[in-house]
């Protein structure tokens, strides 16, 4: 049960965020997560924000074939 | 007064003013100012195709059109894409006691213009009243007549294997675009309903290019869903290539939240043509330089393989099968 | 262009990935996945067709909908013939059918109110504005939706919400794990972990499957990129006889999961037993609330009829769902078993392993 979409945090109105998913606006709940900001990507789920992206790790896959290939 | 009443449908004063004031004043022409009780039309010497459907949408206004709108063009492409210039429309409203008679009238009036845009004359209509709840606010019923073109003879039988398959557009607006609308599921979209007469650049596409061998328009159940009805018990496989499908941003990104998938979601200004590949570049070209056929792209092609079956290449190379769906595609979150 | 989506499906960094899969790829592996989202992703892309022919790739339990067992779905049918009840539900359960052939789909048409939502928010707002009704949320799901719905319970209780329940439905998964994963019928090289159940619960629950039962875990996400990595990484690993947990999900994964998320779920459910369809009753897999919020329990407010629930003879859902069997050794698959009249529950989702094979072929 994991259906769940990336987007922008545009505007914060108490406990909601309105999102952002390339031209798509969406408000989403922030019950469940810390201290969201505007401009951050934060993961939506049936309505809610479940986390943020945390974007300095977007890169893993492409880390990680890199450090393969500078150990070989 | 400002609701439609039971009295609007009892034939009575009411309704002539309701017919007056709304229908005429937007629909107005020489056949239906005759006010018979049917409409003498001229003869043809050719085939006459001759359609049906029934409109029941819900929001009846949604980004890019309505249901008034719809039910012109749903008919007209029906008829467009066998090869048949529309003539004639008919109309029949069921409306509910309480109908904002404002409402109405958008909807007649927008039905009037893309009458006169798509060329097709309204000439008979009916209308009745029925008690709150007796139906969904308004349905509508349109049958229209067209005549089939010289020269013109499009059927699933000229098929055969290597023609092209065409897309006149990117896929999923419609869909979206009443989506976004619906309770519980709001959300603000950039999607606009693509809903349009596609009779005028069709018969341009049928005079300017000899091998069109079949169309048909890619209503409720998406591209998917017609690719599946074409190919059912032939002889012939479809291959569709998933990249060079046109979707717009705006409708991935509503699949994307939703769980849906573009090719399965209804478009209403978009028609599907199978045709002999030494023709898809001018094809492309036709429809390109139209309004309507911006977007066009060419997506796929039928195989020899896979007989009685839709498939599709994702972009990584494999392929999979490209079924029907047994329900209409539901939001999921799973 | 999707951020965070699109260029995790570039195809020439899929396509490399693949390459170099095959090129360590000696021994013969299976794989489980116990996501239905990893399912789905996995059949729509095609990914089993892209890494060579020594690795197979089997579904586990990981579609709620497909383990919720003919009796919850009786319980919910009957819940939606109770006059003033309304019934709301994600899409996923609404052809879902329970004894008899009988689903929602077919409720509705009979006259039963009955909303697909896309979120528990929507409920509280149907509640909210229609006063005299009873608005039931069907809560379905993993650890990846519950926090939602414990935040809903919490708000509909700072509301003074009073027309607002739900069917605690939802199922953990660590305990269904320990169940699949330590029976020796289960045989795998590979396990790759829940996405976004992991997002919310954290990365601890796969120490066991590493420590004890020696098989590598890589937490996954969704695009195919993410995926092929993750069967590279646990295809190096089990070439290499090494049992390690990788998270290769770090952009939505922290080890230590979604710590607010997870302080609500405890205020809101405490754990108790659930019926896997397929698997049988498995302790501790399951959520009920706790007594605080208790007055949002459907089954304490509502008097449900009893259905005596009968499930399919010869179907193997238990098998498939284990990754012991697959689609294809059912006698059922395609011949009496479709989506459109599915007998069990690998077919009753549409991520369901059956429904996936049935819908994307092979």
């Amino acid at each position: 049960m994991c259906w769940s979409v990336p987007g922008k945090i545009l505007d914060i109105k108490e406990n909601i965020a309105t999102v952002e998913i390339s031209g798509l606006k969406k408000d989403v709940g922030l019950d469940i997560i810390d201290d969201p900001k505007v401009g951050e990507y934060v993961i939506v789920h049936a309505g809610y924000a479940i986390q943020k992206v945390d974007e300095e790790s977007a890169n893993f896959t492409i880390d990680f074939f890199k450090g393969k290939h500078n150990n070989a | 007064m400002s609701k439609i009443t039971l009295a609007h449908g009892s034939g009575g004063t009411l309704t002539q003013e309701l017919i007056e004031s709304v229908f005429f004043k937007f629909l107005g022409n020489k056949f239906l100012s005759k006010n018979d009780d049917s409409a003498i039309l001229p003869g043809e010497a050719a085939n006459i195709a001759f359609t049906t459907d029934s409109f029941v949408i819900k929001p009846f206004f949604f980004p890019g059109g309505d249901i008034g709108k719809l039910s012109i063009c749903g008919t007209v492409n029906d008829l467009a894409v066998n090869g048949a210039t529309p003539k004639y429309i008919s109309c029949g409203f069921i409306l509910e006691e309480g109908l904002d008679i404002e409402d109405l009238r958008k909807i007649v009036e927008s039905m009037a213009h893309c009458a006169k845009v798509a060329g097709v004359d309204i000439v008979c209509g009916d209308t009745k009243v029925v008690e709150k709840n007796g139906v969904d606010s308004i349905f509508i019923n349109t049958s229209g007549i067209g005549v089939l073109r010289d020269g013109v003879h499009l059927s699933v039988d000229n098929i055969s294997v290597g023609d092209k398959v065409i897309v006149t557009g990117n896929l999923g607006d419609h869909g979206i675009a009443v989506l976004s609308k619906r309770k519980g599921l709001e959300f603000e979209s950039e999607s606009i309903s693509d809903c349009a007469p596609l009779n005028h650049m069709l018969k341009t596409l049928t005079d300017s290019v000899e091998g069109v061998k079949f169309m048909r328009d890619a209503t409720r159940g998406g591209v998917a869903t017609t690719l599946n009805e074409i190919v059912k018990h032939k002889d012939f496989g479809i291959m569709i290539e998933e990249e060079k499908v046109p979707v717009l941003d705006s409708v991935r990104s509503a699949c994307e939240l939703l769980g849906l998938d573009p090719l399965y979601i209804a478009n209403e200004g978009k028609a599907l043509i199978i045709i002999d590949k030494k023709c898809e570049a001018k094809a492309l070209e036709i429809l390109g330089s139209n309004e309507y056929g911006r977007n066009a792209a060419s997506i796929g092609e039928i195989t020899q393989d896979n007989q009685d079956m839709v498939c599709l290449r994702t972009p990584l190379g494999a392929t999979r099968v490209l079924g029907l769906l047994s329900a209409d595609p539901i939001p999921r979150i799973c | 262009m999707l951020k965070f989506i699109d260029e995790y499906r570039d195809k020439g960094l899929c396509a490399d990935i693949a390459e170099k899969i095959k090129a360590i790829s000696k021994k013969r592996l299976k794989i489980m996945e116990v996501c239905g989202g990893h399912t789905m992703a996995i059949r729509k892309n095609g990914i089993h067709k892209l890494i060579g022919d020594n690795i197979k790739l089997i579904s586990g339990p990981g579609c709620p909908v497909c383990v919720t067992s003919i009796e919850d779905i009786d319980l919910v049918l009957a819940l939606s013939r109770i006059e003033s009840v309304v019934i709301c539900t994600f899409g996923d359960l609404f052809n879902v059918p329970g004894t008899g052939s009988v689903t929602l789909d077919k409720q509705r048409a009979e006259g039963a109110d009955i909303r697909i939502v896309y979120s528990v928010k929507d409920v509280i707002e149907f509640a909210k504005a229609e006063r005299k009704k009873k608005f039931v949320f069907i809560s379905i799901g993993f650890e990846t939706t519950a926090p939602t719905v414990a935040a809903a319970i919490v708000q509909a209780d700072r509301d003074g919400l009073d027309n607002f329940y739900i069917l605690p439905l939802n199922k953990t998964m660590p305990r269904a794990l320990k169940a699949i994963l330590e029976d020796s019928r289960t045989d795998i090289d590979g396990l790759i972990c829940p996405g976004h159940v992991s997002t919310i619960a954290g990365t601890d629950m796969y120490n066991f499957i590493v420590d004890k039962l020696r098989i590598p875990c890589c937490v996954t996400g969704f695009e195919p990129s993410d995926i092929l990595t993750s069967i590279y990484i646990l295809t190096e690993l089990a070439e290499t006889s090494q049992a390690k947990l990788v998270n290769a999900y770090k952009r939505a994964v922290r080890a230590q999961g979604n710590e607010k998320a997870l302080r609500i779920m405890e205020k809101v459910f405490k754990p108790s037993d659930a019926k896997w369809r397929g698997l049988g009753n498995i302790p501790e897999s399951g959520l009920m609330l706790k007594d605080e919020y208790s007055r949002f329990d459907a089954l304490n407010t509502f008097n449900i009829e009893k259905v005596v629930s009968m499930s399919e003879k010869e179907c193997i859902c238990g098998d498939i769902l284990r990754g012991a069997k697959v689609p294809s050794d059912c006698k059922l698959f395609k011949d009496i078993c479709t989506p459109s009249d599915p007998r069990g529950a690998c077919m009753v989702s549409s991520e369901g392993s059956c429904a996936a094979a049935h819908r994307y072929g092979d």
